[in-house]
């Protein structure tokens, strides 16, 4: 019988950072046995508190975090409402939203990334949804915020964020992933994580007003008006042309809520827009004003930016539906196995065309293939999370995942996807995402064709 | 009989329900005046729909350009400082063709905001509704004019004395250098009849097909790339950025390669091994000339040109001849854009790596 701490293939706990350069050289070189050599070492360093493999050295009675009584469990905690508005515990500070260094140079006009390589689940926290603003963001008073709808309608109206709230809701959950996200990695490898590559994405639960009833209130020209500009209220007041089709089937949301609470300011409190299945930017946030037209708009985000280059030189313009793609975010870059054995593999797979139907994952490199689980909810224009069993060998491994869609849209690969569009194209990289694991465990971004 | 008179409740319930769900909304929302729709709509279409009447030109341009606009873009909108280059990259042929080649054969690898838009509209549009940058629609139509005259003449599409107005407008249009640069032909606007009957798209279908294989797809695994060095340091501590328990951790990065990976010192150590690896220094010495120029001679030949990063940048990608002699220079068009815009700066800089 094995001691409780030595069973094979046991991840064990490790303290923050215990890896020193030295040591990461070690593991570079393949030494394992020096990697349990500094947790050891490091256990023991940090006291009875966790020094479980200390004392397995000398008296294996059992696991001190069991015999040794912790301090929560022996004095009184704290009272309710210390915190107004809770707060995720001290021991997850790492996992926030981040910027790339160097992606842009003012951080007014950027973007903060999702810490996906840590989330279960399909909801994004508020407070971890990705950030992209033009011209920065603002905390509106809703009692000073109006919407207004003209062009093409028989009454252009105003209406007023009582107005809205007094209308019929309706909740849904959707994803909404920036028409740049990856796009760093259109050329070649760019950046080291998960949150780098794939965090312009967030799912969350909307709650609003479905658009078409405002443009029925408004009478609306549906038959000539098959355009639809919506306008933000910020500096920017960025614009984006919307298909009408999308509107006429009812699920384009002037949305308010957020996974139970109001929109955070950062996300465009106090009314956005949502558009399922199109690109972020079209999702127009502080939204102020709703025009029916018979012609698209050509804006400056999408005449400038959001136009895909192709190898010819031709921009397609108007780009805005986001085609199914998925990732693992766990394993993934910059993370690090601490032993063999078994692991979950884990993800995520979207498509802006419905829902997802399938979800395979390889781990040598897309020679075979498995079936993913796919986890419920699975939902129409929404994150769908997979999981999948896999024992590590210890030997070098590239892990990939593929999803297909309803519409039975298959994720392409960086050669498919790099013979039809080049690789200058910034925007739509939907393809399959690998992560190489060598044989220390360590976990970094690489590409297949 | 009984089925007719189902079919008419049915009829009547629905009908019904309609009013009933009218008659809730009353009391919600109310008309908007003129003044208010006039305030807030905006919009310019690349129709000219809901374009101001005003006049400008590229004189009266130039003295709004360096007030309200050089800081950010520089003086003839060629700054890479804070955000993309607005001019440069055009051509006389673009004007006449409505196509910039530069975006066909990658000669001039940062894409600038001429290059790239089609329609004049949107240049007035955007001004009008978010310049400058922390005063957004703060100026009048007749200035707008006279910005957007000055970013065409410094483009070469007017002259300095052209007045741009409602009417002369149209004609700018026609000399766009990529007005004819867009297609709409594409499965990512799926909705609506496409452009064959008028509108945008294709309807919905994709341009890759990738199918579902589940063993011995490929004989091979080709890796194509993989992070360099100087990336993994580049973002933080890894180990930082993920959860600190657990069954998987994030991989340390150390304080002095963090330091490192992000000071100018360290870019420029990294650029120096750039180059090296990728054998301009075979050629190209820094203080010195080999077969090509030294990078110290190179920097100060266009220390003073605006464009010079631009011109660096596509001299590496496509090689040359002529300018310092006889020998040619290889094109390198493997290099990404990262590494031509990492390399030229550092040859800017005289090659030095402190």
């Amino acid at each position: 019988m094995t001691e409780w701490n030595e069973r094979p293939g046991r991840i064990r706990r490790a303290p923050e950072n215990f890896l020193g350069p030295a040591e990461i050289e070690a593991v570079k070189q393949g030494r394992r046995d020096f990697l349990r050599k500094a947790f050891l070492s490091a256990s023991a360093a940090l006291g009875a508190g966790a020094g479980a493999a200390a004392l397995a050295q000398t008296a294996p009675a059992g696991d001190p975090a069991i015999l040794n009584l912790p301090e929560w469990s022996k004095t009184l905690g704290m009272p309710v409402a210390t915190r107004g508005y809770g707060m995720p515990s001290q021991y997850e500070a790492g996992l926030i939203r981040r910027q790339s260094p160097g992606l842009t140079q003012t951080a007014a006009s950027s973007v903060a990334f999702t810490p996906l390589q840590g989330m279960f689940g399909i909801i994004t926290p508020s407070g971890l949804h990705f950030e992209r603003h033009h011209q920065g963001w603002h905390d509106i008073d809703p009692s000073k915020h109006r919407l207004m709808i003209n062009g093409l309608v028989r009454t252009p109206m105003v209406f007023t964020m009582e107005d809205l709230l007094r209308l019929p809701p309706v909740s849904r959950i959707h994803f909404i992933e920036c028409g740049a996200n990856t796009g760093m990695e259109w050329g070649n490898v760019a950046v080291p994580t998960v949150q780098y590559t794939h965090g312009m994405l967030s799912c969350s639960e909307y709650t609003g007003v479905r658009l078409i009833d405002l443009l029925e209130m408004c009478g609306a020209d549906l038959k000539k008006g098959r355009y639809l500009l919506a306008e933000g209220a910020d500096g920017s007041s960025l614009t984006r042309t919307i298909p009408m089709e999308l509107v006429e089937s009812g699920e384009v949301l002037l949305a308010y809520g957020q996974n139970g609470e109001m929109l955070r300011p950062e996300n465009g409190y106090p009314l956005r827009l949502v558009v399922p299945g199109v690109q972020g930017v079209s999702w127009v946030k502080w939204l102020r004003r709703v025009e029916v037209g018979d012609k698209p708009w050509g804006t400056k985000d999408e005449a400038v930016h959001y136009i895909d280059l192709m190898p010819d030189g031709i921009h397609r313009q108007y780009t805005s539906l986001q085609e199914a793609k998925s990732v693992i975010t766990s394993p993934s870059g910059g993370q690090i196995l601490l032993d063999k054995g078994y692991y979950n593999i884990t993800g995520l797979a979207w498509s802006g065309r419905g829902k997802i139907k399938r979800v395979d994952v390889s781990t040598d490199g897309g020679i075979n293939w498995r079936p993913a689980r796919l986890e419920t909810p699975i939902l129409s224009k929404a994150l769908t999370r997979f999981n999948i069993d896999w024992v590590w060998d210890g030997k070098p491994a590239i892990l990939q995942s593929r999803c297909v869609d309803e519409s039975g849209y298959v994720q392409p690969t960086y050669g498919q996807l790099r013979a039809v569009r080049g690789t200058r194209s910034i925007y739509h990289n939907n393809a399959i995402q690998s992560w190489l694991v060598n044989e220390a465990g360590e976990v970094s971004n690489v590409q297949v064709l | 009989m009984f089925k007719c008179y189902e079919k008419a409740a049915l009829v009547v319930a629905l009908l019904f329900a309609q009013t009933a769900m009218a008659a809730s909304f009353e009391g919600i929302g109310r008309a908007a005046t003129p003044a208010e729709v006039q305030a807030w709509d905006i919009d310019v279409r690349p129709d000219f729909v809901g374009l101001p009447p005003g006049k400008g030109n590229a004189v009266l341009g130039a003295e709004l350009w360096e007030a309200k606009c050089a800081m950010c873009h520089g003086t003839f909108g060629e700054s890479n400082e804070i955000f993309t280059p607005l001019v440069g990259g055009t051509t006389e042929e673009d004007i006449r063709t409505g196509r910039v080649k530069a975006l066909a054969d990658g000669s001039v690898p940062q894409r600038t905001t001429l290059m790239k838009v089609p329609t004049v509209s949107t240049l007035w549009d955007f001004i009008h509704r978010a310049m400058p940058w922390t005063e957004p629609k703060s100026l009048t139509p007749d200035q707008v004019y006279s910005l957007v005259a000055y970013l065409l003449n410094l483009a070469g599409v007017v002259e300095e004395e052209f007045q741009l107005d409602q009417d002369s407008i149209r004609q700018v249009q026609e000399r766009m250098p990529n007005r004819n640069g867009m297609t709409w032909k594409h499965g990512l606007w799926p909705w609506g009849p496409g452009v064959t009957q008028g509108g945008i798209g294709n309807g919905g279908i994709p341009d890759v097909k990738n199918v579902v294989c589940m063993k011995d797809c490929k004989k091979e695994v080709q890796i194509a790339s993989r992070l360099p060095e100087y990336a993994w340091d580049a973002h933080g501590n890894l180990a930082e950025q993920n959860r600190s328990w657990g069954p998987i951790l994030g991989k340390p990065i150390s304080a002095a390669a963090q330091a490192e990976a992000s000071t100018a010192a360290g870019r420029q150590k990294n650029m120096l091994e750039l180059a090296k690896l990728k054998g301009c220094t075979a050629c190209h010495g820094v203080d010195h000339a080999i077969v090509g120029p030294a990078y110290k001679d190179v920097a100060a030949k266009y220390k003073d040109r605006p464009d010079a990063l631009a011109y660096l940048m596509a001299k590496i990608k496509n090689g040359g001849s002529g300018v310092w002699g006889e020998v040619p220079m290889p094109p390198h068009p493997a290099l990404s854009d990262d590494e031509l815009e990492g390399l030229a700066q550092w040859v800017i800089s005289g090659g030095k790596v402190q």
